[in-house]
């Protein structure tokens, strides 16, 4: 076959491919659900369930598309265009900077659902190599000289934030010297981390993958996951004395969902986090369910942990403009590369 | 001189034949051994090994696992995704590469050179500033940030930001081929054909094309391995939407901080194996063009 | 002038006896313009628009300076031993016949064709301290994977096409009865090997190492797994932009991108000069 036919027929395959594209069909719907980084595991079965009972409630085939990272970095995607449905991030603050940043969602999405929009809740602990080789037990020992932490970049990361509220936490109650020791105590921290990921996920394949340090600083949900993920005994969870309450909330993006068509549909999918059904999903991926009656059920997977609270920091607003904002505490203390 | 050797005889004193020399015409048989055994032994360690890896590390939760990789939703939509990719890319680069070689190679004007390294330029990039260029241009806050959101259209964080990007590294790759294959074959075929009456459609595709076919499909096989996976610059733009905008390379990286490795391995074996069947077909090509080019009279 | 443009000036043709050059070159150019050229162009702008104290303070910050550092170093490194081994290879496949010697050959394009995140992570798994390689190496106390030995290994690896493929079609093409009349003359092999076979091979060793050098410094799959990325000591360039376009710092990733091109641009060059040159040598 002369070549200019052969061109012609392997440009009829391609157009005929592209033709066969599966497009989403007007009957299926779909949600984009930007949530932080250690929560794949947990939207993966959520999802697959939520899908089961709608179809079976509506007889409707849906489809709900995730994206993970870093929770600053995704509000900032999707405050930059990412069209995100709904979103599940680590913190209020980064919600709370969609809401400021563009007429995505009202300023007062926190109060329209219950338990300030968090349907379940963490904490912070540290993760040990076997045998605990450095003795780490609490905060002070992650000062020490010559120790290794990984913990993510709270510029991008909402964990690696409440990693550092946990720790001046701690500092101011312990520090006895007020704000200045407290600075030097997380000062001192982060000259201990060698790296920052952008997300908790990557600090957790830095430590656990990478070999890389002697302690990571992480979400209770994730450390028990690489617990559960690795070999047995290779990885030691280790509860502080004194951390805090992470509150990871969800909210509506209301912009999008108005656009799209989807309110109700995605109404239903943060609903269903607070069903009994959603409540045990997030138990069983050690996300602690803000219902009293199911974390009761599950208590003990979880560590007892006393717990300070982001009302303790002055709440979120201050507390991100205090420590995370251009030249804030973090900016002053920390000095990567040199 | 089946050893590089020419062995020598010791000249008589009659003189009678002229003296043969034994001439270093390779190098000894112990260092020829020795330097063959060290290149198979920096290739051993630096291909093969890695190739090995690949495939003991997808099997190595056993085949059940490794089809089930292959076939969950999220990693057919990569696949497709990527397929897609390619299938936007390489036509229009090879569109793209056959018109820049023309003009090149049939013509002279000046500033060739700097249209030469104009071309070459995504070579050399970084594919993450490959993918940040195209942030800058169509992210919200870029150039047509606002444009694009008020009419709708998305590009960045969508696939038509995952087509440019991968549009901007594999562009040279179809005309870097053409271009010195073309240029080695100059003028005088299209000038006689156009002498012969045929127009200048038809020069392209009865004289042109025929002679540089093989060439042409070398470039192609090159563009489209490129393009499948390519990993830098669609990381920047793609947003990682699981199930939407991951790409086969990104949903590898996805398994793979996902303590999914024997996952991860076996869409990395997909993408092996097309690499390999490129290289094997891009052999064949060449064993091809050398039997052609014993026949052809230039 | 022959009979071919004397014909076109009858049929009106103005300069060019060829047809198609307004619409080819049209196309090219507005092609090339489109995707590369504007949004280059637009990086720049970018750039430069970030301020000259920003451009100057983004310089000197020492965690740029030292991902500038690790990147060019472990660039040129690589580059070098690709070189090295790169001749070495070419030579073994040019002029040694051996078993598999066509299929060996072959190989040699693997890095160019493998996707650069299978390579990342194929790579890393080797040389992790539990790896088929890195267990070894690490019973010797190297400890290759996540450190800057695990740069150097990955980008050994994308640059290892690209001597061997340069040097190669010279080597093959070179006259042997230089090296049997040099050798009537009375040389050794090692000097005819340095002397006459090598001298020849520069410009091609010099293009093949400029080659794996340039695309060195902007990789990115191969390398962000098996490095440990930490600011400082293993972080690369293109990653510093990946972490500050995740920040939103983008005046902070544009001048490191602005000033990768640059690099780009000037090797660039470099390259074609190299290519010239050898062209000249060649024909010469």
């Amino acid at each position: 076959m002369p070549i200019h036919r052969r061109a012609r027929s392997l440009a009829a395959l391609l157009f005929a491919l592209l033709a066969l594209w599966p497009r989403p069909s007007a009957a299926e719907t779909s949600l984009l659900n930007v949530s932080y980084d250690p929560t794949r595991r947990f939207y993966a079965a959520v999802n697959k369930a939520f899908v089961t009972r709608w179809l079976a409630e509506h007889g409707q085939n849906v489809r709900i598309y995730q994206s993970h990272g870093g929770s600053g970095a995704q509000a900032r995607a999707v405050t930059y265009g990412l069209e995100a449905d709904v979103v599940t991030l680590a913190l209020a603050s980064d919600i709370d900077a969609i809401a400021a940043r563009s007429d995505l969602l009202p300023k007062d999405w926190q109060s329209r659902r219950p338990h300030n929009s968090a349907p379940y809740v963490s904490t912070i602990v540290f993760v040990v190599r076997k045998g605990n080789p450095r003795g780490i037990h609490d905060w002070p020992d992650l000062i020490k000289p010559g120790v290794q932490i990984v913990t993510p970049n709270p510029k991008t990361s909402g964990g690696a934030r409440w990693n550092y509220l946990a720790a001046w936490g701690y500092a101011l109650r312990h520090g006895g010297g007020g704000e200045d020791k407290a600075k030097d105590f997380v000062g001192a921290l982060y000259r201990n981390a060698p790296v920052l990921d952008t997300g908790a996920r990557g600090s957790t394949v830095t430590f656990v993958r990478r070999g890389i340090g002697d302690v990571l600083i992480a979400w209770e949900n994730e450390a028990l996951l690489a617990v559960e993920e690795t070999a047995k005994g290779e990885l030691e969870v280790i509860a502080p004395s004194l951390s805090i309450l992470a509150e990871p909330p969800v909210a509506i993006v209301d912009k999008v969902v108005e656009r799209r068509g989807t309110r109700a549909l995605a109404e239903a999918y943060l609903n269903f986090l607070y069903t009994p059904e959603g409540q045990q999903l997030a138990a069983e991926n050690y996300l602690r369910p803000s219902d009293p009656q199911i974390f009761l059920a599950y208590g003990q997977r979880f560590p007892k942990v006393e717990m300070l609270t982001i009302a303790d920091f002055g709440g979120w607003p201050a507390a991100q403009k205090k420590h995370f904002g251009d030249s804030g505490i973090f900016d002053q203390v920390y000095r990567p590369g040199s | 001189m089946a050893d590089g050797f020419a062995l020598a005889r010791r000249p008589d004193r009659g003189m009678s034949a002229p003296p043969r020399v034994r001439l270093p015409l390779s190098e000894p048989a112990l260092m020829r051994g020795a330097m063959l055994a060290l290149a198979l032994a920096f290739l051993g360690v630096f291909l093969v090994l890695p190739l090995t890896v690949v495939f003991a590390e997808a099997f190595s939760q056993g085949a059940r696992v490794y089809f089930a990789a292959l076939t969950e939703p999220e990693a057919i939509a990569a696949i497709r995704l990527t397929v897609l990719t390619a299938a936007i890319c390489v036509p229009l680069n090879t569109a793209f590469g056959l018109a820049a070689a023309w003009s090149i190679t049939k013509f002279e004007f000046p500033g060739k050179s700097l249209l030469l390294t104009l071309i070459d330029l995504p070579f050399s990039v970084s594919p993450v500033v490959a993918g940040l260029v195209y942030v800058l241009l169509f992210g919200l806050q870029g150039l047509f940030g606002t444009w694009l959101v008020e009419h709708g259209i998305k590009i960045i964080f969508a696939v038509p930001g995952i087509a440019l990007a991968t549009l901007f590294v594999t562009l040279p790759f179809v005309a870097r081929e053409l271009i010195p294959l073309m240029d080695s074959q100059g003028t005088t075929q299209e000038e006689a054909a156009l002498v012969l009456g045929a127009n200048g459609r038809q020069t392209f595709l009865r004289v042109t094309l025929p002679s540089i076919k093989w060439g042409l499909l070398y470039g192609v096989l090159l563009c489209n391995g490129r393009a499948i996976g390519e990993f830098g610059a669609v990381a920047v733009v793609s947003g990682h939407i699981i199930g939407l905008t991951n790409t086969m390379p990104l949903h590898i990286e996805v398994l793979y901080n996902d303590y999914a490795f024997a996952a991860s391995f076996a869409v990395a074996s997909l993408l092996t194996l097309m690499a390999l069947v490129t290289l094997a077909m891009k052999t064949i090509l060449e064993w091809r063009v050398g039997r052609a080019a014993a026949i052809h009279v230039h | 002038m022959n009979a071919v443009s004397t014909i076109a000036r009858a049929r009106g043709t103005k300069r060019h006896v060829l047809p198609g050059f307004g619409l080819t070159l049209g196309f090219t150019l507005t092609y090339l313009g489109f995707i590369v050229l504007i949004p280059l162009a637009v990086l720049f702008v970018q750039a430069a628009g970030a301020g000259g104290a920003r451009f100057v303070g983004e310089l000197t910050n020492p965690r740029t300076l030292s991902a500038f550092r690790v990147s060019f170093e472990t660039a040129f490194v690589a580059a070098c031993l690709n070189a090295a081994f790169g001749l070495l290879i070419a030579w073994v496949l040019v002029r040694y016949r051996f078993p598999g010697r066509r299929f060996v050959d072959a190989l040699i394009d693997l890095p160019f064709g493998l996707p650069t995140a299978v390579a990342g992570i194929s790579l890393t798994t080797l040389y992790a301290s539990t790896g088929w390689l890195g267990r070894p190496l690490a019973a010797l106390d190297i400890h290759v994977a996540f450190t800057r030995l695990g740069i150097l290994v990955a980008l050994v690896f994308v640059g290892l096409p690209f001597v061997v493929r340069t040097v190669e079609p010279v080597l093959r093409d070179f006259d042997r009865e230089l090296e049997e009349a040099a050798a009537l003359l009375g040389a050794n092999r090692a000097h005819i090997v340095a002397r006459v076979i090598l001298p020849p091979l520069v410009p091609a060793l010099l293009t093949g190492f400029t080659l794996a050098f340039a695309r060195a410094i902007g990789e990115y799959g191969s390398v962000i797994f098996i490095a440990g990325n930490m600011p400082g000591l293993t972080e690369i360039l293109p990653l510093l932009i990946v972490i500050k376009l995740e920040q939103f710092d983008y005046a902070g990733a544009t001048v490191i991108a602005a000033l990768m091109l640059v690099a780009s641009f000037v090797l660039l060059l470099a390259i074609n000069l190299l290519q010239g040159w050898m062209r000249r040598r060649q024909g010469g």
